[in-house]
């Protein structure tokens, strides 16, 4: 248990990093926070794809003499595209926020339901 | 020129897609004819590259020389091709729709065929992440539209759908990286071929399987993944519901055929028949869950929204069955659906135009107020239950088929009885329409207007047009049965006939 910690413990961010998204996104009744926990949730997977290009010992994927094993730098490429995503859902997601509370003049979920069957 | 189609059907568009914003610092209203140019391009390159494949094959492409599976491939087979060339007809026939319907912003446009490119990446792409790029450069898109909408209800809505939509493709992602992580390689020809040396039922696999399917799941709104869905198109702008109710799920459908049948292929349900139960129950619940929402509903469009989630539920039950009549009926029915669908959301736009008709109630005596449109709708209406000869009966009875040589007797119950379930909605508008007396409070405007005239909003006949285009392809469709049979005998490897 404890040596599969110290080996693993990023998985355990992962699995943590996870697990405090999807809670923010289903239990907080603020947009913001919402849209906070959906970040949180991404940086989750975002270490996922980077720990398990990990391996232990091996250099940057610069070949020359004598210089394995590499990295995979593949794994690092996918999740700075997936970056660039998460960063324009945010901005959408923030730009729809603020139409919301200029409308309403609320970001709690709840209220805006109430609202909605008035 | 023709061996550079597979990149052009994606570049085309999002280089379109940026000249509305960009022309529209120096004129007005160029938005809609620049549209209009690019997606008739897109049209014929996709019909073209569509007689190509049917003819010779597949057709891969590898941009910027790295080859695969280590660069990123873009294959257009013949499934592949049917969609792509779905995706083009429709935006262009939308487009038509929306040049009298609105909006009229630059920046629609912009959205719009930033939509299509999107759409049609997800089509052409032959890797995994290459599919959750345009997973999401769909999404974004479609955000932007449903936000669009009159309201700022549709804010929520879009708010709602991004939230929900970003889990969805979250979870793909995970999944792609579960596969990654499993055999090293994201190319879904190398992978179908990798899988299969990793071992089906390793641990990796199957949660790859679930992830993936699951956040797919999310993007077509089976039940209970839906929830996203009815929100995003009864509050959206008319000409974005259309155009979203048509293609973004039926393309998302797609992709998960894609996945079953090129990654993981029908070797994984031998290998591992507890996920194929699991895929067939998701849909099977989907049936019988979307119809009953479908038939509470009291507001027409949502009634249409809920309709999807029973229809893509028998969609993904034919893929899941995964014998070759169920595939053929399968696709036949997404094709099918894309067209009765987008024709139906596109004529209840011209009903609220033309009589303010939001509700069922409302909708008493339309067969009277404006004719045409009706019959539009009464033809979409008994094409969608599955009236022979029209697509939704073909599509329909190929799936039942496919149930049957499989032997999957419970699910070929649900089949039959979904589509009581959806002649229960659908006869209720029915009935409304042509056996109701429109209600004495609109007596006022019970003269009846002329399709094409001058009624509360304008409404072009091009805008009538479309729904009774959409009305012939849905009857006319299902001709293309044998078409379609054989592009699936060429293109998607089956389980055997019994």
């Amino acid at each position: 248990m404890i040596d599969t910690f110290l080996t693993h413990y990023n998985y355990y961010a992962v699995v943590a990093l996870l697990g405090i998204g999807v809670y923010m996104l289903v239990e907080s009744s603020n947009l913001v926070k919402k849209v906070i926990g959906m970040n949180v949730f991404q940086t989750g997977i975002f270490l996922f794809f980077v720990t398990a290009a990990y391996r232990s010992g091996a250099g940057p994927a610069v070949v020359h003499e004598g210089g394995g094993p590499y990295v995979s730098p593949l794994p690092h490429v996918l999740i700075l595209t997936a970056i660039v995503v998460g960063v324009s859902l945010t901005a959408v997601a923030l730009a729809l926020i603020v139409r919301i509370y200029a409308e309403y003049g609320t970001l709690d979920e709840e209220v805006l339901r109430e609202l909605d069957h008035d | 020129m023709i061996e550079h189609a597979p990149v052009l059907v994606i570049a085309l568009p999002i280089v379109g897609g940026a000249l509305p914003l960009l022309f529209g610092l120096f004129a007005d209203r160029l938005g809609w004819p620049i549209a209009a140019v690019t997606l008739l391009g897109q049209t014929v390159l996709a019909v073209a590259l569509a007689t190509t494949v049917v003819d010779g094959g597949a057709v891969s492409y590898v941009p910027g020389g790295f080859v695969a599976p280590y660069g990123i491939e873009l294959v257009v087979d013949g499934l592949s091709a049917v969609v792509l060339v779905l995706i083009a007809a429709v935006s262009l026939g939308v487009l038509a729709y929306a040049r009298r319907a609105g909006p009229h912003a630059d920046s629609f446009y912009a959205q719009y065929l930033l939509l299509v490119a999107g759409l049609s990446g997800m089509t052409a792409t032959g890797d995994v992440f290459n599919l959750y790029v345009f997973l999401e450069i769909t999404g974004l898109a479609a955000y932007g539209l449903v936000a669009s909408g009159r309201s700022a209800s549709a804010a929520v809505a879009a708010l709602k759908y991004l939230i929900v939509g970003t889990i969805g493709a979250s979870l793909y992602l995970l999944g792609a990286g579960y596969l990654l992580a499993a055999t090293g390689t994201l190319n879904m020809a190398d992978l179908a071929g990798t899988l299969a040396e990793a071992g089906y039922d390793s641990t990796l696999v199957l949660t790859a399987f679930g992830l993936m399917i699951g956040g797919l799941a999310v993007k077509v709104a089976l039940y209970p993944l839906h929830t996203w869905q009815p929100d995003a198109y009864a509050d959206a702008h008319d000409t974005v519901s259309t155009l979203v109710a048509a293609l973004v799920s039926t393309v998302a459908a797609y992709a998960l055929a894609r996945l079953l049948f090129s990654v993981f292929t029908v070797g994984f349900f031998d290998a591992v028949p507890i996920a194929q139960t699991a895929l067939l129950t998701v849909a099977a619940v989907s049936i019988v869950a979307g119809s009953l929402l479908a038939v509470a509903q009291s507001d027409v469009q949502r009634m249409l929204a809920y309709s999807s989630v029973s229809q893509f539920g028998l969609v993904i039950a034919g893929f899941a069955v995964g014998t070759q009549a169920a595939i053929v009926g399968a696709l036949v029915h997404l094709v099918g659906h894309a067209v009765m669908k987008g024709g139906l959301f596109a004529a209840t736009g011209i009903v609220e135009r033309r009589t303010g008709a939001r509700r069922l109630a409302e909708y008493a005596g339309l067969g009277e107020r404006a004719p045409v449109t009706a019959a539009g709708i009464a033809v979409l209406l008994f094409a969608m239950v599955g009236v022979p000869p029209a697509v939704g009966f073909v599509g329909k009875w190929y799936i039942v088929v496919g149930a049957v040589e499989a032997g999957t007797w419970s699910l070929v119950v649900v089949l039959l009885a979904s589509t009581l379930l959806t002649l229960a909605y659908f006869a209720r508008l029915f009935e409304r329409m042509y056996f109701t007396a429109p209600p004495s409070a609109s007596t006022t405007d019970a003269t009846p207007v002329p399709d094409g005239g001058n009624g509360r909003e304008a409404v072009s006949t091009g805008m009538v047009a479309v729904v009774v285009a959409a009305a012939l392809l849905a009857v006319v469709l299902g001709g293309t049965a044998p078409l379609v049979e054989q592009i699936v005998e060429q293109t998607v490897s089956t389980f055997p006939h019994p």
